[in-house]
């Protein structure tokens, strides 16, 4: 029925195996749609969110997706900037992978802010101070860029492609796509650091707080090397995803193994400065406070275990398989540590937005939890649902693994 | 090009030109303090602060004013309790609220140290309240004040309420400086005596546990009662320098005022000026 609009030389589904796959993530969207209705109808209230926990759910929601996300500024970069050519066949697949955490994340956001109709009062009124303006101004540039950067693969669809003056416009959006690369990385760094830099400038909040390189706090730098770390991961299990659902290769092994062997690096690199951060902040910081790094979990249901898990379970364990040859020329050691690096960067964000709170700066207070309610996962699954959906829509009708028809020739009739 | 948000470098001649303007800050005595709560009651309805008919969540219910019960953690009969009232603390120099604030929305005014909100500007994004060690900040979780159920008739009209959505907190009583500048205003001048302009909490705490005025002005009491010895800030060490200090006898109370490491607090030693009864000793207020 929608073969026309297939691209050249692909199998894929019939239109109703399409059509029952993508009904899980529609009812996702339907419940994330029904929570955003309530939250914007009757009011925040709707959330377990609070006083104590101002950031809750969505924000770790949208930091982590923005953090896995950042898989394609960083192939972006890689390919057309440093010119590393086999990353050409993973490119599209992180660019749309980008495009739907950044506008996930805004979207979001714009139910997770009091007043979502004054939304535009953080660029009418920007306090540039704030890091928070930083991000902001970053995040809406930067999904613009990867628009750009998504419309010449969506103008590659077969029926699109027949229109000349679209044919032309996407061509000439491909030779200046080095352009947008670099926008792109310079973007991002400013808003995976800033994002960063949010929890670092609260000096008064010693669990976040950090010293730092002038304006920027530690934080800044590590959110950026935590994001290029674990994105190409992300890249990569969602390409490992695809092949396993659509039984064929997509992507040759060269593309995979460079960023694995990148991500490898970056992570090793990473977990070392983390540790020094830690270091830092356990004898610099804790005890300026007054403070142990133990009277942080005292008490409440946020222990040490989850730093444990960060920095060992799920970064030098995943950074010495993905930097072993063997580890990561093996598929399921490869799909592990990748689990575990992504697993990593989604902690180390609760850690700052959900245990920050959590523990009482005045002597007197107590340790709090939180527990988000059914509106507060409904809106973060629904982004997961339109992750999906996007995706498969992308996978289906545009030609997002030019490599495809190569490594998986058609039978000649 | 100034920002309007922008507290900034402090101008040529800061130190001298800062004593001539106001700084505004309060003393509580928390020996005197018995936690009766007046205080809060008297500051929800001077500024229109919102109730719920169920305020159980304490989470999210709003105290600009809030008090918290503290004890010394030793059992009968060695207990001790004191009472914590916690306004804002109007943090100086470099509130951890204010830089952070995305749509510049919470400014810390340089005239008078008080450091403000706009109701209007604030998106609620509450990045403020995660910034704010003193749990300060308050989000209007509900629309409270529905003109339907008559509650707009009992709103105190100098004091605008809040709309859903948005944070607030303890203004200082703004309003009754603005009043009160009018006012002398009106009368040809320019400097306020020092009980013109208090805040509510201090107007009706039944035993004057509060004392509030400038900081900066020597005649005003508050300027003198910072230097005493039992005087502290809450959380003093982080650097947020709040403009609300408290006075307190007892070591444990001053104590539990901040985070110390072992062997780190000191306790006042140098008592020759009064006696270890001093909470009670009489002219103990004239110092």
């Amino acid at each position: 029925m929608d073969s026309p609009l297939l691209p050249y030389g692909v199998k894929r589904c019939t239109p109703g195996a399409f059509f029952l796959w993508t009904l899980p993530w529609l009812a996702l969207l339907a419940w994330g749609g029904l929570a955003a209705v309530l939250c914007l109808w009757k009011g925040l209230n709707q959330t377990h969110m609070s006083n104590v926990f101002a950031f809750a759910l969505w924000i770790v929601f949208d930091l982590a997706i923005i953090g896995l996300g950042a898989g394609a500024f960083f192939t972006g970069f890689l390919t057309y900037i440093v010119g590393r050519k086999e990353l050409k066949s993973i490119i599209n697949t992180a660019v749309v992978i980008g495009f739907i955490c950044y506008s996930g994340a805004i979207a979001m956001l714009g139910i997770d802010i009091g007043q979502p109709i004054r939304g535009w009062f953080i660029f009418w009124h920007a306090n540039i101070h704030s890091m928070l303006v930083e991000v902001s101004f970053c995040i809406t540039c930067y999904l613009i860029v990867l628009t750009i950067e998504f419309v010449p693969l969506i103008l590659e669809n077969r029926q699109i492609r027949k229109v000349r003056e679209l044919r032309l416009v996407g061509h000439n959006l491909h030779e200046i796509m080095a352009v947008f690369a670099a926008t792109g990385t310079f973007l991002s760094f400013f808003h995976q650091g800033s994002l960063g830099g949010m929890f670092g400038v609260m000096y008064a909040r010693p669990f976040a707080a950090r010293e730092g390189f002038y304006i920027w706090p530690w934080t800044f730098f590590l959110f950026v090397l935590s994001a290029i770390a674990c994105g190409p991961c992300f890249t990569i299990l969602c390409t490992k995803l695809t092949e396993f659902l659509s039984r064929k290769k997509l992507v040759p092994d060269d593309a995979i193994q460079f960023l694995a062997k990148m991500s490898g690096w970056l992570l090793a690199l990473y977990m070392v400065l983390k540790t020094f951060d830690y270091l830092g902040w356990i004898y610099g910081i804790v005890p300026r406070a007054g403070l142990t790094f133990m009277d942080f979990f005292n008490e409440g249901p946020y222990g040490v275990w989850i730093i444990v898990a960060e920095m060992v379970f799920c970064g030098f364990l995943p950074a010495i398989i993905l930097l072993t040859p063997a580890g990561r020329k093996s598929q399921g050691w490869l799909i592990f540590a990748s689990l575990l690096n992504c697993a990593g960067i989604v902690l180390n964000r609760f850690l700052f937005i959900i245990v920050t709170p959590a523990i009482p700066v005045m002597p007197f207070d107590r340790f709090r939890s939180y527990l988000p309610t059914w509106q507060e996962w409904g809106i973060g699954m629904a982004v997961v649902g339109y992750g999906f959906l996007v995706f498969s829509l992308a996978y289906r009708y545009l030609p997002m693994f030019p490599k495809e028809t190569e490594l998986n020739p058609l039978p000649v009739e | 090009m100034k920002k309007e948000n922008d507290p900034g470098k402090p101008d040529a001649g800061h130190e001298t030109a800062h004593q001539s303007r106001q700084k505004y800050g309060m003393v509580i005595d928390l020996d005197k303090c018995t936690g009766c709560g007046t205080c809060m009651v008297a500051c929800a309805a001077e500024n229109n602060v919102a109730v719920r008919a169920d305020q159980t969540d304490k989470e999210r219910t709003i105290t600009w004013m809030n008090l918290y019960k503290i004890t010394n953690g030793k059992k009968f009969p060695h207990t001790e309790v004191s009472y914590f009232p916690r306004p804002c603390m109007h943090c100086d120099h470099h509130p951890p609220c204010v830089s952070v604030c995305v749509a510049s929305a919470t400014k810390l005014d340089f005239n008078t140290g008080i450091v403000s909100q706009i109701y209007t500007r604030c998106i609620g994004c509450r990045y403020c309240q995660a910034a704010c060690p003193y749990g300060a900040r308050y989000f209007n979780w509900w629309d409270v004040f529905p003109q339907d159920k008559g509650m707009d008739r009992y709103l105190s009209p100098d004091v605008s309420p809040r709309m859903r959505g948005v944070v607030e907190k303890c203004t200082f009583c703004h309003h009754r400086l603005m009043r009160a500048k009018s006012q002398a205003y009106a009368e040809d001048r320019r400097e306020l005596e020092e009980r013109e302009y208090v805040t509510a909490c201090t107007e009706a705490c039944p035993v004057e546990a509060i004392t509030f005025g400038d900081l900066n002005n020597p005649k005003h009491r508050v300027s003198q009662l910072i230097k005493h010895p039992y005087a502290f800030r809450l959380l003093e060490r982080l650097g947020t320098e709040p403009k609300v200090y408290y006075l307190s006898s007892r070591d444990w109370v001053r104590k539990l005022a901040d985070n110390f490491l072992p062997g780190e607090y000191e306790p006042v030693v140098n008592r020759t000026w009064a006696a270890d009864e001093w909470s009670t000793k009489p002219g103990r207020d004239e110092f």
